[in-house]
């Protein structure tokens, strides 16, 4: 099953090639990763999404919560959540797919940020499977380019990630 | 304040962290951290001949005390060469801490002379890395290390060390911090009390209960409060290879210890089981054998520092994390208290069933009139040093062999590389144990193959008049690999065999040492008295084995903890 993994951790110079170093060493599977700091610039948010058997989950959140660096993690699969990733689309535009994709980019609550004559770069927020979506949507033919920032949650409600 | 070069504060630290010994080798990357040793006498440096060996020592110091470890190298090949030393301390969840030199701080990415990524090479094998990027950091740091390499599940601490942070001509104010606090590390300090008492309730009720105990029980320095536990029950008690000594051997309670070359009645108990109080063990493969087989019908409490090791690979019912001996003891207090107690008459027939398999098997092996078995060594070494001696190995068949017929009544006298299997541990932990107990006996058990992967200190022995004794237990070839060969590929012996083995008598004297060879059988009481009488040499004695021998009982791969081969013709 797909979990997003939260992790505060301290903002160190190698404390993030230890995160992904477990994973590669107990043969985890990282899909998407982000990371960044936080308001407060001795931590650093670190989102996480992978699959796994819930055994395997287990062991994932145990082992890191078991590296030094790691101040705080939650699982944010477990409870209601939101889940938003970036993207970033560079399409080809011309003649009739202009107004074809500048329909399909509303549609998708999107945005065109650059223009050339042949081009639209379009910028896109939201659950992986939507940005999936538009993807599909467009057809790959038309698809130059595509960047992905991977996945930032947040859970809903008062709960709160911090020290 | 006092001011001092980074050089001096880490030598400090190291003295007001109380650290006696260390264990090392100089280089370049090193030398002012070398000048700085060089100018005191508080901290003591053994130098050895490769740095493995240092960690090794270190490693058999900290096992055999319980305390951490100090090894201090130079950059590069320096801090390459203690890596399998640091995973084999990682496996075991032996504290030490590992001081590295590396090349200064503006040469660090421009594949500098001796430059190796230590951080990256070591960080998948020690509970944590830490770098000093200033020199006023260092006792900070130092503290930070042993702090984190002895508490929670304990582990090596690497700590990689910039010449330049090290400069005798920059000084810095100098004090050594009394506490530290790390906001993303607390180690649980107690058991959840709920889950406590609901293991004891199990625990009660059981009809056929059993005692896994492990490593963890001796780190945590539990014995007491285990043995307290397992006698005021009644209940069998079986260890792990790595919790040998947790329990007195001796005692009627227990079955001596199980897994791939465990006992018959350890294996059969654990299977029949209808309860595991596992206690500091981590259900390891060469214990578990196949784990969708099991224990079929057993309920499992296990107790644990490390959460991560609870429903690893086995599922736990009943999970408690946290020290092993405050838990144990909260646990016999309520057993003490309890008006529940253990059901007399199930314990009673469990006890007969269990008596029923130790008088099948126990531990037997077949004796022959001229050839020595590696087996008959051992059990004449325990009864000769009265059982009370500090035995290392290394790994492969005598290891086996030590650890089934030397029965250890006391913890950290044990002392084997369980998790990784590192060939060349055992001479150099026997010497890290030889120099902090100098009055007590130290043996080295080990094979020819093994002995000749860290053959080398036996120079630093004689700088340092370590009496270990070597006994190798020279059956010609490498057992356990030929074991292997014999039982899974038709006895072909593949790279098996240990051609041209050198005169280990004269290497032993060429090294300013004692050996003894022998190899008739009438000779072995006499001449192993002999060794032990000779209280201030080293002696390698070098035994010719039987070469056929195989180590029994072995589980039948990938079957349940009851499938077992018995003999080379008998099968369970």
């Amino acid at each position: 099953m797909r979990r997003i993994i939260s992790v505060l951790l301290e903002n160190e110079p190698g404390a993030l090639s230890r995160v992904v170093g477990l994973f590669s060493q107990r043969n985890y599977n990282i899909e998407t990763l982000t990371v960044a700091p936080t308001e407060d610039e001795t931590l650093s948010r670190l989102t996480v999404t992978t699959t796994g058997s819930d055994r395997v989950i287990e062991q994932i959140t145990k082992q890191l919560n078991k590296l030094v660096e790691v101040v705080k993690l939650v699982d944010l699969t477990e409870g209601p959540h939101i889940e938003r990733e970036l993207m970033l689309i560079k399409l080809k535009a011309t003649g009739s797919q202009r107004a074809e994709i500048k329909r399909t980019v509303d549609i998708f609550r999107g945005q065109i940020v650059d223009v050339t004559s042949s081009v639209y770069t379009v910028q896109l927020a939201g659950a992986s499977d939507k940005l999936d979506g538009f993807v599909q949507a467009i057809g790959t033919s038309g698809v130059l380019e595509v960047v992905r920032s991977g996945v930032s949650g947040i859970a809903r409600g008062e709960k709160v990630l911090s020290l | 304040m006092e001011l001092l070069s980074g050089a001096d504060m880490l030598i400090r630290s190291l003295q007001d962290q109380g650290i006696e010994y260390i264990y090392g080798y100089p280089g370049g990357a090193a030398l002012h951290i070398y000048d700085a040793l060089f100018r005191q006498d508080e901290v003591k440096h053994i130098l050895v001949r490769h740095e493995q060996a240092a960690v090794h020592m270190a490693d058999g110091y900290a096992r055999a005390t319980g305390l951490p470890g100090t090894v201090l190298v130079t950059s590069g090949p320096g801090a390459t060469n203690t890596i399998t030393g640091i995973a084999t301390a990682f496996m075991d969840s032996i504290p030490m801490v590992v001081l590295c030199g590396q090349v200064a701080s503006t040469l660090i990415g421009e594949d500098a002379f001796q430059e190796t990524d230590m951080m990256g090479v070591s960080r998948p094998v020690v509970k944590h890395n830490l770098s000093v990027r200033h020199p006023s950091e260092i006792p900070e740091i130092i503290r930070k290390a042993y702090y984190i390499a002895s508490t929670g599940r304990p582990g090596p601490v690497v700590v990689d060390i910039p010449k330049d942070m090290t400069a005798p001509n920059e000084r810095f104010e100098y004090a050594y911090p009394k506490k530290i606090k790390l906001r993303s590390y607390s180690p649980a300090i107690r058991g959840h009390a709920g889950q406590i008492k609901k293991a004891v309730d199990m625990m009660l009720a059981a009809r056929r209960p059993i005692i896994y105990a492990g490593g963890g029980v001796i780190l945590g320095k539990a014995s007491g409060q285990l043995t307290e536990l397992v006698r005021k029950l009644g209940y069998p008690i079986t260890n792990t290879l790595m919790g040998i000594g947790c329990y007195p051997a001796s005692d009627k309670q227990h079955l001596g210890w199980l897994g791939m070359h465990g006992t018959y009645e350890a294996n059969m108990a654990m299977h029949h089981s209808d309860l595991i109080l596992a206690v500091g063990a981590r259900f390891d493969d060469r214990v578990t054998n196949a784990t969708e087989k099991f224990c079929p019908g057993a309920r499992i409490i296990h107790i644990d520092i490390d959460p991560a090791s609870i429903s690893k690979t086995i599922d736990a019912d009943v999970p408690i994390v946290g020290p092993v001996d405050a838990v144990l003891k909260e646990m016999l207090a309520l057993v003490k208290d309890s008006k529940e107690k253990p059901d007399a008459e199930a314990l009673a027939s469990w006890w007969k069933q269990i008596d029923e398999w130790r008088a099948f098997h126990g531990m037997r092996y077949e004796t022959s009139p001229d050839v020595i078995k590696p087996q008959e060594v051992i059990e004449m070494l325990h009864r000769l040093t009265n059982g009370d001696a500090f035995v290392t190995s290394d790994v492969g068949q005598h290891q086996m062999f030590a650890a089934q017929y030397y029965k250890f009544d006391k913890p950290n006298r044990w002392i084997n590389s369980g998790g990784l299997g590192t060939m060349g541990f055992g001479l150099p932990a026997a010497m890290g144990i030889k120099l902090t107990h100098p009055d007590d006996e130290v043996l080295c058990i080990t094979g020819e193959g093994s002995i000749q992967m860290n053959i080398q200190e036996l120079s630093t022995c004689n700088q340092y008049k370590l009496p270990v004794k070597i006994i190798n237990l020279n059956n010609q070839a490498l057992g356990m690999v030929k074991q292997w060969q014999d039982m899974n590929y038709e006895s072909r012996h593949s790279h098996s065999y240990m051609e041209s083995l050198p005169d280990f008598i004269k290497l032993a004297e060429a090294y300013g040492h004692v050996g003894v060879r022998i190899d008739k059988k009438e000779d072995l009481e006499p001449k192993l008295k002999e060794v032990l009488a000779m209280k201030d040499k080293l002696v390698f004695v070098d035994i010719q084995v039987d070469r056929f021998e195989h180590v029994y009982p072995m589980q039948v791969a990938r079957g349940c903890m009851k499938d077992m081969w018995l003999s080379k013709t008998e099968r369970v």
